[in-house]
């Protein structure tokens, strides 16, 4: 204790002493500072803005051209030059939709078990084994995706399901393997570290005289959880939620690899389906006209619209829990 | 009143439940993990770190110039994305109380979750369009506008957690605001934002989306900055969803690459993160 005092007083001492010439300008110095540093931040202003901006005006072309027909058509003809957005915008949503209803209950579950049920030490190790988990690019999720999963859901599950629930329009056609189904389980799992993480942080943040309270009032683990744990940190884990909403309408690369990439509009989880990042993908680097490319950004914009909104909502409600202090870092 | 039996036997169901839930998510990641681990090996050589991809058809290559074109990527990318987060870090330490620093935290946050393709398109319209071609420069700049909001966020909050009597001190010795912030603050929390730019390099190093129309890819080494160049995640993509067997299994190699690098850089960031800087 002494000496690390003494070590960081001498820091001081040194940095004193070599800014003696320069002391008279402290104050300027500090001016500058100020706004050295402050333009450094306001980048992060600049670049939002500039993001809104560019995806805008690139888009113009598209916008003034197809009007609302863009959101309500279906049809995506490069050749023709006819653009409508309808069956991307299906694939995102239903799959990013599915994908949150599978994953939200297990990793709610997952993130009280190592909270509140699981020991300690067991528990730390699930989460960091979860937390580097969720370091893992998307793209190898998308390798083991097509080169592993599409192929076991192509020859063991799907026809499973053809057979014994062929009859339901959501289960009828072939079996692909890539598909609507491949692509909500691979984002299904890719969003279960992310939501599990942020839930577990949250409910590390609900205080313990809560739980206490619950306990000497006589109730068991189970009912804990319901009425003391859950109401408190509910905001914060909804906001886990609405993230890994964000996430799944973004996420490129797995599902591309693995959705199939066909625009229609289909009800069978079996057909393929395209995705809004996923025809960007594949198509912006190869546009054939500066029309193909203005329908790709307008796509882009609402992509880029639809995920402010969901990463505003979200960073407020888990703001609102845990009071600013973590943020970032998800 | 409900019978103690009762509630007893939810409460172990419940917790049976959760217990299931938390292996069922186990489950695909560890799978993941260990195809991985097991096809990666077994298609690993030296061959991946020396050769370039062979031609279609013929077996053998490897991704050297993707490994390198990755660390070059990054390299350039934290070059102009990391004086940024960390000086715009200190900003919001030093004078962050205003509603313009809230403004500016919020936009970090919000930006950290916009999907990286569109960084990516940005960076197509803002350099790739004007420069009339796909650049190891547009991949750079793309990857270093998703680094700059999560810097500028793990330092802010590592920066915080330098005591306030230490600022106090170097204050009182007649030390200027700037140098106290740099020599002092930023110079104590050392360890912790090296920490937070392991993290972002991690996060960015496995990037593809916002590379596939900057960077482009490169079957070849790349000579000039202006020019498309590879990178590991790029070739891991492309050799995936290729038809042929052989680049599989480079595909499976690169990703264990990948995957190494990853964890190497994670854990280093956890090691570095956990020693206790201040008594």
């Amino acid at each position: 204790m002494q000496q690390h005092d003494s070590a960081v007083l001498k820091k001081i001492m040194a940095t004193e002493a070599d800014t003696s010439c320069t002391r008279r300008n402290g104050a300027d110095g500090d001016r500058v500072f100020r706004w050295l540093t402050f333009s450094f931040a306001a980048a992060v202003l600049l670049i939002l803005g500039l993001m809104i901006f560019e995806m805008t005006k690139e888009s113009l072309p598209a916008i003034t051209r197809f009007g609302w027909g863009f959101v309500t058509g279906s049809n995506w003809d490069a050749v023709q030059g006819d653009f409508a957005s309808l069956p991307f915008l299906y694939g995102s949503i239903v799959s990013s939709i599915l994908a949150i209803l599978l994953a939200t209950p297990l990793s709610v579950a997952t993130a009280l078990f190592i909270t509140e049920v699981a020991p300690k030490r067991i528990g730390g190790m699930a989460a960091s084994l979860i937390e580097l988990l969720a370091a893992i690019p998307s793209v190898i999720y998308g390798l083991w995706g097509v080169l592993v999963m599409a192929p076991w859901l192509q020859q063991t599950v799907q026809p499973w399901f053809v057979e014994h629930l062929g009859f339901l329009p959501f289960f009828s056609g072939a079996p692909y393997g890539v598909s609507m189904m491949a692509g909500v389980l691979i984002l299904a799992i890719m969003i279960i570290p992310i939501i599990t993480a942020i839930s577990r942080e949250v409910l590390l943040a609900v205080p313990q005289s809560q739980r206490e309270a619950a306990v000497a009032l006589g109730a068991t683990k189970w009912e804990t959880i319901r009425m003391a744990v859950l109401p408190y940190g509910r905001s914060g884990v909804l906001g886990g939620v609405i993230l890994g909403l964000g996430r799944a309408i973004g996420e490129t690369m797995a599902v591309t690899m693995v959705i199939g990439n066909t625009p229609q509009i289909s009800l069978s989880l079996l057909s393929p389906a395209y995705t809004m990042p996923s025809v960007i993908a594949n198509e912006f680097a190869e546009a054939t006209n500066a029309l193909h490319s203005s329908a790709l950004m307008e796509i882009g914009l609402m992509l880029l619209v639809v995920t402010l909104i969901i990463n505003a909502l979200a960073r407020l409600l888990i703001w609102k829990v845990t009071k600013g202090h973590k943020g970032g870092t998800a | 009143m409900q019978n103690l039996h009762l509630r007893h036997f939810k409460s172990y169901t419940a917790t049976a439940l959760m217990l299931l839930a938390t292996l069922i998510v186990l489950t695909p990641l560890c799978l993941i993990f260990i195809h991985i681990l097991k096809m990666g090996f077994s298609s690993l050589s030296l061959d991946f770190f020396t050769q370039i991809p062979k031609p279609t058809g013929e077996s053998g290559g490897g991704m050297a110039n993707g490994l390198f074109g990755s660390a070059l990527l990054i390299l350039l990318a934290s070059c102009l994305g990391l004086p940024i987060g960390v000086l715009g870090a200190v900003y919001l330490t030093e004078f962050g109380g205003g509603r313009l620093a809230t403004a500016i935290r919020f936009s970090a946050d919000v930006l950290a979750g916009i999907p990286s393709i569109i960084t990516g398109m940005v960076a197509y319209t803002l350099l790739v369009l004007p420069m009339k071609g796909f650049s190891t420069l547009a991949g750079a700049v793309a990857l270093s506008l998703i680094m700059i909001p999560i810097v500028l966020r793990t330092t802010e909050e590592q920066l915080k957690m330098v005591p306030g009597t230490l600022r106090e001190a170097s204050l009182a010795l007649g030390v200027p605001l700037w140098r106290t912030s740099l020599k002092v603050i930023l110079k104590s929390a050392g360890k912790g934002v090296v920490t937070g730019i392991l993290l972002a390099i991690a996060r960015v190093a496995g990037e593809t989306a916002p590379l596939l129309f900057t960077a482009l890819g490169n079957q070849f080494w790349s000579r000039k900055l202006t020019e498309p160049i590879a990178a590991l995640p790029l070739q891991i993509f492309s050799f995936a969803i290729a038809p042929y067997e052989d680049w599989h299994k480079l595909a499976w190699a690169g990703a264990l690459v990948l995957v190494v690098i990853m964890f190497g850089l994670n854990l280093g960031a956890r090691l570095l993160g956990r020693q206790k800087k201040y008594s």
